[in-house]
């Protein structure tokens, strides 16, 4: 079934334990139910008038706490072991950085290359260094049984060897505003060869499972205008639509020029959008919020050369 | 303990003091009326909770995403959370129950501190209207949903501060019950009434205060830093000001977990009140039962940081946590044990409050195993924060706590009243709440495994099947809960009269009229043995 999908070592090694825990469960469910039943048909008042008045046995308390309390040790042993290795990346792990923000992930690996689709060569082990650049998140990947916080200042890290060629369902897990059920990626999975052609093969090389990712919305941002390059790979269009649509955030169209209210230490202030507004907006956002928008939006790093292509993107929505 | 049919008390429910009507019972310290003052209010918010849980399941059809945005559904599952546990199944039974049978219970005439107690609900009901006023002022209804986690309830525009202050309101009301609840088991029962002599529904409202009682200032003062960091940024919690976002999960879960046991002791409770009443014979391994509620209370205290195993602890803190999660299974198991054991030999009546009460053990069977599954550090890797998680803890509070609750509404119904329900009704109620909660909260489940994460406004389409069998199952189960309550509505208004004993039960409670007289006893009774004795009754 495709749901119980294993796709790694650690889904192998949690459901080891959960198919553990799921028969004990479901053994002790049919003796208790089965035992109520039969009492309550076999003592009912009719076939038998008169109770019998029993206080208790001490024999029997000894046996029913001894019994649960070796049973939930052996779960609490084996899930901790298996916990141990799915926890513990090997030392020769490649290792990935994940920043989650509000509401995208990113990925960077370790010759500096960047995506915002995780991808990972088949059979080799693969270390998460997660961190998050605002509020908690959660870093889940079902197929893997995967799942490690991303907490603003610490790193959490974990660790996956994929054991099939595949597009896995990245989600996020902690609430984390209002498009948290947006902020989802995938992990592709790719044989070796095809992961270090990518990896090694320069700023140019084609993102490799393509085959298998055809039908994924996925945008090509070659042939874009440079601004709008940098403000889809940031993440930037989960808010702010550059057609006139209403988002989280105000619509980039028309934008320059515009005049906007704007909540700047506390008071409102009437603004006219320029170069240097944008460039403040982008660059430290909590300072200057516009009217009736949630002051939601991330610190987002961007170089001044990617300043300026966004800023002169926005010029040509007008 | 002789039978008072004949007394000369007026029952409580007719006014005798100065004012009358709606300033009576408003101004009451009688602690039946102010169990009944909570149960009227409770079960207004539980309606109000159960509607806004319904509208959720209806958005996950898709059909309704046209009506209700992204924004409005995370402030609705945080309002749901909220209003259930911080206004429904944490203050339930206690308040309830707890208010209206634990003096009767130890053969005493009142609380220790009757205007204390009053206070109490007037604490509750502040709480419930700020809570309620966080939905319309401010940047509008939170929607960090109930566990308010920093830094996202730190930098939410939501209008978090409110909410949070009416949880800390409600804290108090909680504490002034623990307190009372205390004082009045150690210094008002009846001559006789050893503490081992109490009933069992004692020993768990005892237990549940000290929880009351020692956790809920930790909350309390957690709230208030989140709101002088709202306001003040003083840099506690937010990382940006060398604060910590772990700290305030631990702080939030020292308390929070020991309230899960808030909120599921006084139901074992009433459970262990009902399963003797209904076999006629004494409660199988009664100081076991008693014993395993402390025991519950003191490691339950312990195991927090099960809500955090993939927060980035240390791998120690993760090994302890989930040892000690493993050991707090075990009193819970000891009392189901104990449970069924005691239908063994009875002579079982299988009326409505036992149906109710078998319910709850099998509801909470499931609740407790898929607990321990989360417990499993290998398995919680994978099914935490998802749809499991939803599902196992409303097995846990509803299937568990809320089916105790109604298992008691139904026991006790005809004391509260003096009147009695359909018990045709009750039973017809049972087929789509059963049916429906497991299509429901099972459903949940499945989703989980799936890997459907929780508080997630759209879903992924792989899932949608599932979040169908989901939604149909939570109309079945809001059709049972109509049927359920309008029994009751009716059996209050419309009921015919309830014998003073209806169920044959020998706990001091039934000793008295229905509706109990004012002041409870006559003469306060003199206890010679432990409260589940039925021999006598049969010689008679």
């Amino acid at each position: 079934m495709d749901w119980m999908n294993q796709a790694a070592i650690s889904a192998q090694k949690s459901d080891a334990v959960f198919f553990y825990v799921f028969g004990l469960s479901v053994a002790f469910l049919i003796f208790i139910t089965a035992l109520m039943i039969y009492f309550v048909v076999r003592y009912n008042k009719k076939r038998n008038p008169v109770a019998s008045q029993i206080d208790g046995h001490v024999g029997l308390e000894i046996v029913w706490t001894t019994i649960p309390l070796v049973l939930f040790l052996s779960i609490f042993y084996y899930g901790w072991t298996n916990y141990e290795y799915m926890s513990q990346a090997p030392r020769d792990s490649m290792a990935v950085k994940v920043t989650a923000r509000q509401w995208s992930w990113s990925f960077e690996y370790p010759n500096g290359k960047q995506s915002k689709v995780l991808f990972a060569p088949l059979g080799k082990p693969m270390k998460v260094e997660v961190r998050s650049a605002d509020v908690v998140h959660g870093f889940f990947v079902p197929s893997f049984r995967l799942k490690i916080d991303a907490v603003p200042s610490r790193t959490n890290t974990t660790w996956f060897q994929a054991t099939k060629v595949g597009s896995y369902d990245i989600e996020c897990t902690v609430i984390c505003g209002v498009d948290h059920s947006l902020m989802l990626s995938k992990v592709i999975v790719v044989p070796e060869e095809e992961f270090k052609a990518w990896y090694f093969g320069g700023e140019d090389a084609p993102e490799p499972g393509k085959a298998f990712r055809a039908a994924e919305a996925h945008p090509d941002l070659s042939g874009m205008p440079q601004g709008l390059a940098v403000l889809t790979s940031k993440g930037c269009l989960a808010c702010h639509s550059v057609d006139g649509k209403p988002k989280v955030g105000p619509t980039l169209k028309a934008l320059y020029g515009r005049e906007e209210q704007i909540l700047m230490a506390g008071a409102m202030k009437i603004i006219r959008v320029d170069d240097a507004y944008l460039r403040r907006a982008i660059t430290s956002p909590s300072e200057q919020v516009v009217r009736g928008y949630p002051p939601a939006m991330p610190q987002t790093q961007l170089s001044d050369r990617e300043l300026d292509e966004v800023v002169n993107y926005i010029k040509t929505l007008n | 303990m002789s039978t008072q049919a004949s007394t000369a008390q007026p029952s409580y429910l007719v006014d005798t003091g100065a004012r009358k009507g709606l300033l009576a019972w408003l101004t009451t310290t009688d602690h039946k009326r102010i169990g009944l003052l909570y149960l009227y209010s409770m079960i207004t918010f539980f309606f109000v909770g159960v509607g806004i849980g319904f509208v959720m399941r209806l958005v996950q059809l898709t059909t309704f995403q046209k009506l209700i945005t992204a924004q409005t559904y995370n402030a609705l599952f945080t309002v749901h959370g909220v209003i259930m546990i911080f206004l429904f199944v944490v203050p339930g039974l206690p308040a309830i129950f707890g208010n209206f049978f634990l003096p009767i219970l130890i053969g005493a005439k009142d609380v220790s501190f009757p205007r204390l107690n009053l206070a109490s609900w007037y604490f509750f009901m502040a709480g419930a209207i700020l809570a309620v006023l966080s939905l319309f002022t401010g940047g509008g209804a939170p929607d960090t949903g109930w566990t308010f986690y920093a830094p996202f309830s730190l930098k939410t525009g939501t209008n978090v501060s409110l909410a949070v202050f009416a949880a800390f309101v409600l804290g108090f009301s909680s504490m002034l019950t623990g307190i009372n609840f205390i004082t009045t088991i150690h210094r008002l029962r009846a001559p006789g009434m050893k503490f081992f002599r109490m009933p069992l529904m004692c020993w768990a409202l005892y237990s549940t205060a000290w929880i009351q009682l020692l956790a809920t200032p930790i909350v309390a003062i957690t709230l208030l830093l989140v709101i002088l960091e709202r306001f003040f940024g003083i840099g506690i919690f937010d990382p940006s000001k060398g604060g910590d976002p772990l700290l305030y999960q631990h702080l939030f879960w020292i308390y929070s977990h020991p309230a899960v046991y808030i909120m599921i002791l006084p139901a074992m409770g009433a459970i262990s009140e009902i399963i003797p009443t209904f076999t006629k014979r004494p409660i199988f391994g009664y100081k076991a039962i008693a014993f395993s509620s402390m025991s519950i209370a003191g490691v339950g205290s312990l195991v927090w940081a099960h809500h955090m195993f993939t927060s980035g602890m240390s791998g120690m803190a993760l090994m302890i946590f989930s040892l000690l999660t493993m050991v707090v299974a075990v009193p819970s198991a000891i009392k189901v044990f104990n449970w069924v054991s005691t239908l063994y030999k009875g002579s079982i009546d299988f009326e409505p409050p036992l149906l109710f009460a078998l319910t709850f053990i099998f509801l909470f069977c499931i609740g407790g195993l898929t607990g321990v599954m989360q417990g499993a550090l290998a398995i919680n890797v994978h099914i935490h924060d998802t749809y499991f998680i939803v599902g196992h803890f409303h097995y846990v509070m509803f299937g568990g706590t809320g089916m105790a609750l109604f298992a008691a509404l139904l026991y006790w119904f005809p004391k509260m009243w003096g009147k009695m329900y359909s018990k045709k009704a009750i039973y017809v109620s049972w087929f789509p709440m059963f049916i429906g909660f497991n299509m429901l909260y099972f459903g949940m489940m499945i989703l989980g495994m799936m890997g459907m994460p929780r508080r997630y406004y759209v879903h992924l389409p792989q899932f949608h099947t599932m979040h169908v069998v989901a939604t149909v199952g939570s109309w079945l189960l809001v059709l049972g809960l109509i049927i359920f309550f309008a029994t009751l509505l009716y059996g209050i208004l419309k009921g015919p009269k309830a014998e003073d004993n209806p169920w044959g039960g020998v706990t001091l409670e039934w000793t008295i009229p229905s509706p109990p007289p004012l002041e409870n006893f006559e003469v306060i009774p003199t206890i010679t043995r432990g409260p589940y004795h039925f021999d006598q009754q049969e010689k008679a």
